[in-house]
């Protein structure tokens, strides 16, 4: 006979005030079964767990329902009570009386009679429930990181000196990402690319970490401790091993007109490459799009000054197969291109830039060597003005959010101008002034005071050119409140930040969870920063959302972190939730009859094939297995099997259909 | 094709010519525009800074009625009216107890099956047909001025790009016209301050002529009766404003059609502009059609 112990807590006012509690658990103790029945204004809290836990041992309970939130909030606080008492966990059911009754509904005497109907629903599945085990799975203690930006090395170095591997795949021939095209950094403007490279050595050097570049992710099997990544090794064209990285392919290419992604289409590379004179791995790759040779089939020009032999024009893309155990995603951001904005030309003026162009205009390794001089004509511009808010914080533009780190960029490319040309005219068209964190606020009133750059309050509706000026048509909203208009030489929109083109495809391919401004989803937005729904998934940097450099290596080292933690156990405990295929004695063996829909309807392939084999090693029967490392707990497989061979752990169906006959 | 036709006020009035012109343009379009009956004014400006279910009520009712005559379109040629019967139509389709408690108010049902659509919308759509019967194409520069409420707000609007609309520039490209790349195309005109505030208009649509004029276009095109009366008919103050005189004439958009497609100047209302509709010698005049009467 089924002793049940039933337990309504208040949840203070959150059900307490809306249902009649008291009532419920008296109803609770009249159910066949149920041989104890209390409430309590806590259940949660220390003296709420002592009354199960004394329960269990005095009325020697046989199964648990605890009438309160949501299991997702407290269910595993109330198994390990009923576990600490020595019963099952898995004997343990929570009826949600918050969620799914007091927060949706009046006080009404009907609401106390649908609680009553969810705690005798959860009654009668749990005189069903099986103890159940957890399941332990091994752990791969290699972790893949993509992206190969500041996040990513962050997070690779942090995984990496913590002792386990790590695989560290970047889609471009480089790692260092935007950060590396940066000139100087706010608030304290010393040099991007002094403080990065330092890392990116680290990371080429690190004996724990494989580097693969050019690369990009073909597949994500598996789960957490257990996935399994493909890797596409895109064809450089030359032999790594061989290439000593001397350069003179790059000098003798005939192809020099190639806008240079680099530097953000300011100037120009060959069509063999390195990004940049820096770059890790510093070994060239071959623009097979712009290159002479694959285009016409002559001139491997390359081959014949290449002093090592190192090129190889027939190399294909290669497909690397990696047991990982956990992936740090930090796939990065792009920013809006001028020809975004129709109101500012729409990309046709040469002199409207982007920020990241700025960057590279200020930056010594630039296409103006970090002189301040306008793409249209070189001149160095006398007036240039900034506008932040170039498309963010703009539901007209499709993108509500804010890209937060415009104000502070904008105030240092006002700086940055000032510094370099003395005599130059700043302005800034602004919406508000964000400039929270440490100096930075500083930092703007610096470049308002000592810089003495004019910030305008108010937005531009247009730019035009006439007679060699942009016209940059505004409103000063303070003060006067007036139409502003500001014959400029240079304008430099401060473009919104979005994330990867291919961002969505990513996040489908890996099956993480993403927003509608395709900003990779964390799993609570307070408490679980770095982490993704997924299991085993975690996230870092501007994929998730947009954020300067020292909040993306504070969240990459956070995620590191985790994987660590993660890799710290050798087992992995998973609950039991996963379906069996039943097994019964011979000659039947199994009430499974070997069609194998449950193969094809299986979205994890935890479907296995067993053989059933007599003591000479003959073939009696093939039946399906589950196999329970791999199975999610979906219950897909059960819906499908014809002979109801197939059953999942806790929520079987003799358990469903019998809350479903309490109804 | 057949579609309901609300002239408005303005067409009957100080826009006579964009009437004659888009009447005379359209069977060479095969457009057939049928009036609704019993039209009223919607209301424009002064209903709706004054009075919101007014101004509902009258727009509401002209699109009753053309709802009733089995119209699938309304082609309303006048910004003004357009964007007041465009959001009509929204705002009674969006909210169920509006649209009861306005028919009610105007006694005759509307379910929102007749669609509103502006000049450019179908001018847009018929410009394969522009092309192909072009007889004397306008070959000649033109800036396109889209005024306020052709383009916005952008969610009442067809506009694919309503800070930089393109529309225009398809229809003068299909009648032989060089559409300008300009600075002024969507701002105001000053509007109704024709009236009250004539300096501010002097202004406001002086910078539109100046710009035009002086990136070389020898014509303005508009599709909006009163964008066309503050930059023709107040002209002598945006000249008197600016100290400069410009011989830059205004075409209703359907005019310069026409032109391209051999219609008299005479047919198309030229001789009631203003601004006399005078070309220099070049590619080719507009037609030198027989005069009428």
């Amino acid at each position: 006979m089924p002793r049940i112990g039933v337990f309504i807590c208040h949840c203070g006012e959150n059900i307490g005030a809306t249902v009649d509690a008291a009532a419920v658990a008296k109803a609770a103790g009249e159910l066949p079964g149920v041989v104890h029945a209390v409430d309590y204004k806590y259940m949660c809290s220390d003296p709420g767990q002592n009354l199960i836990k004394e329960a269990i041992r005095e009325k020697k309970l046989t199964g648990v329902v605890v009438g309160a939130c949501s299991p997702r909030m407290h269910e595993p606080t109330f198994r390990r009570a009923c576990a600490e008492a020595g019963l099952n966990a898995f004997l343990c059911e929570m009826a949600n009386l918050r969620e799914h009754c007091s927060w949706v509904h009046e006080k009404l005497p009907e609401t106390t009679e649908k609680a009553i109907d969810l705690v005798r629903v959860m009654v009668e599945k749990v005189k069903r429930n099986r103890p159940l085990f957890p399941i332990n799975v091994p752990i791969t203690k290699t972790a893949l990181v993509l992206g190969g930006g500041i996040a990513g090395i962050q997070a690779a170095l942090d995984i990496a000196n913590a002792g386990h591997p790590v695989v560290l795949v970047e889609r471009e021939a480089s790692i260092g990402g935007h950060m590396a095209q940066l000139s100087e950094t706010f608030p304290t403007l010393d040099c991007s690319q002094c403080i990065l490279t330092p890392r990116m050595v680290e990371v080429a050097q690190h004996p724990n970490i494989r580097l693969y570049t050019y690369s990009e992710l073909e597949s994500l099997e598996g789960f957490i401790g257990n996935f399994k990544a493909v890797i596409r090794k895109k064809a450089r064209g030359i032999d790594e091993a061989t290439c000593t990285g001397c350069g003179a392919c790059i000098q003798k290419c005939p192809t020099k007109k190639i806008p240079s992604e680099f530097n953000a289409h300011l100037g120009h590379r060959t069509a063999i490459y390195v990004p940049f004179p820096q770059a890790v791995p510093n070994k060239p790759v071959i623009d097979r799009a712009h290159c002479t040779y694959y285009r016409t089939g002559k001139c491997k020009l390359c081959e014949r000054v290449c002093p090592t032999k190192a090129l190889r024009y027939d190399q294909e893309d290669l497909l690397v197969e990696v047991a990982v155990g956990a992936v740090v995603v930090a796939t990065g951001y792009e920013v809006k291109g001028t020809d975004f904005f129709p109101e500012y030309g729409y990309g046709r003026y040469k002199d409207v830039i982007t920020g990241l162009q700025f960057e590279r205009l200020a930056s010594a390794s630039g296409p103006t060597l970090g002189a301040i001089r306008r793409p249209s004509d070189g001149q160095v511009p006398e007036t240039v003005v900034f506008i932040a808010c170039a498309g963010s914080r703009d539901p007209a533009k499709g993108l509500h959010y804010c890209s937060k780190i415009c104000c502070m960029y904008t105030a240092k490319h006002a700086m940055l101008y000032k510094h370099k040309v003395h005599h130059g005219r700043p302005y800034v068209f602004y919406m508000d002034i964000r400039a929270g964190g440490k100096m930075y606020e500083e930092f703007v009133r610096r470049a308002i005071e000592e810089d003495q750059v004019s910030y305008i309050r108010g937005r531009v509706s247009r730019i035009y050119e006439k007679n060699g000026k942009l016209i940059v048509k505004g409103v000063d909203t303070l003060l006067n409140s007036r139409p502003v208009e500001i014959a400029a030489d240079l304008v430099v929109l401060a473009t919104a930040m979005v994330p990867q083109p291919d961002a969505e495809a990513l996040a489908q391919k890996m099956k993480i969870s993403y927003d509608g401004d395709r900003f990779l989803n964390e799993a609570h937005p307070k408490l679980r920063p770095v982490e993704m729904n997924t299991a085993g998934i975690f996230v870092a940097g501007a994929c998730q959302a947009p954020k300067d450099i020292p909040e993306t290596v504070a969240q990459a080292s956070g995620a590191a972190s985790k994987v660590i933690g993660l890799f710290s156990k050798d087992e992995l405990s998973r609950e039991p939730v996963v379906a069996v295929v039943n097994r019964t004695a011979p000659p039947l063996f199994s009430t499974c009859v070997g069609c194998f829909l449950c193969e094809t309807a299986c979205p994890y392939q935890a479907i296995e094939r067993e053989e059933i084999k007599d003591r000479n090693g003959n073939v009696l029967k093939t039946v399906a297995r589950v196999n329970q490392g791999v199975c999610q707990g979906c219950g897909t497989c059960v819906a499908l099997c014809r002979s109801k061979s197939i059953d999942l752990q806790g929520f079987t169906n003799e358990q469903v259909f019998a809350e479903l006959v309490a109804l | 094709m057949k579609l309901g036709y609300f002239p408005g006020c303005s067409l009957e009035s100080s826009a006579r010519e964009y009437n004659e012109s888009l009447q005379a343009v359209a069977p060479l379009l095969d457009l057939e525009l049928c009036e609704v009956p019993d039209w009223n004014c919607c209301g424009a400006t002064a209903a709706h800074s004054l009075n919101h279910k007014l101004a509902l009520a009258l727009p509401a009712r002209t699109l009753a009625l053309a709802e009733r005559a089995g119209f699938d379109e309304l082609l309303v040629p006048c910004s003004a009216c357009y964007s007041r019967l465009a959001a009509t139509r929204r705002d009674l389709l969006a909210n169920e107890a509006l649209r009861q408690e306005i028919t009610s108010i105007i006694e005759l049902d509307y379910v929102g099956s007749t669609k509103v659509v502006s000049v450019v919308d179908v001018l847009g759509r018929a410009a394969p047909t522009i092309r192909a019967k072009a007889s004397v194409p306008f070959l000649r520069k033109v800036a396109c001025y889209y005024g306020c409420y052709l383009t916005r707000p952008a969610s009442l609007t067809t506009c694919a790009r309503p800070e930089d609309p393109q529309e225009m520039e398809a229809i003068v490209a299909s009648a032989g016209a060089t559409p300008l790349d300009w600075a002024f195309k969507i701002d105001c005109c000053g509007a109704a301050l024709s009236v009250s505030r004539t300096a501010t208009v002097a202004e406001l649509a002086g910078r539109i002529v100046a710009d035009a004029a002086e990136r070389g276009a020898e014509a303005l095109v508009v599709a909006c009766p009163l964008c066309h009366t503050n930059l023709d008919l107040r002209r002598p103050a945006i000249e008197r404003h600016r100290g400069v005189s410009y011989a830059l004439p205004v075409l209703y958009i359907t005019q310069l059609v026409g032109l391209a497609l051999g219609l008299s100047e005479r047919a198309l209302g030229l001789h009631r502009h203003h601004v006399p509709v005078r070309f220099a010698p070049g590619a080719a005049a507009p037609a030198a059609a027989p005069k009428e009467n």
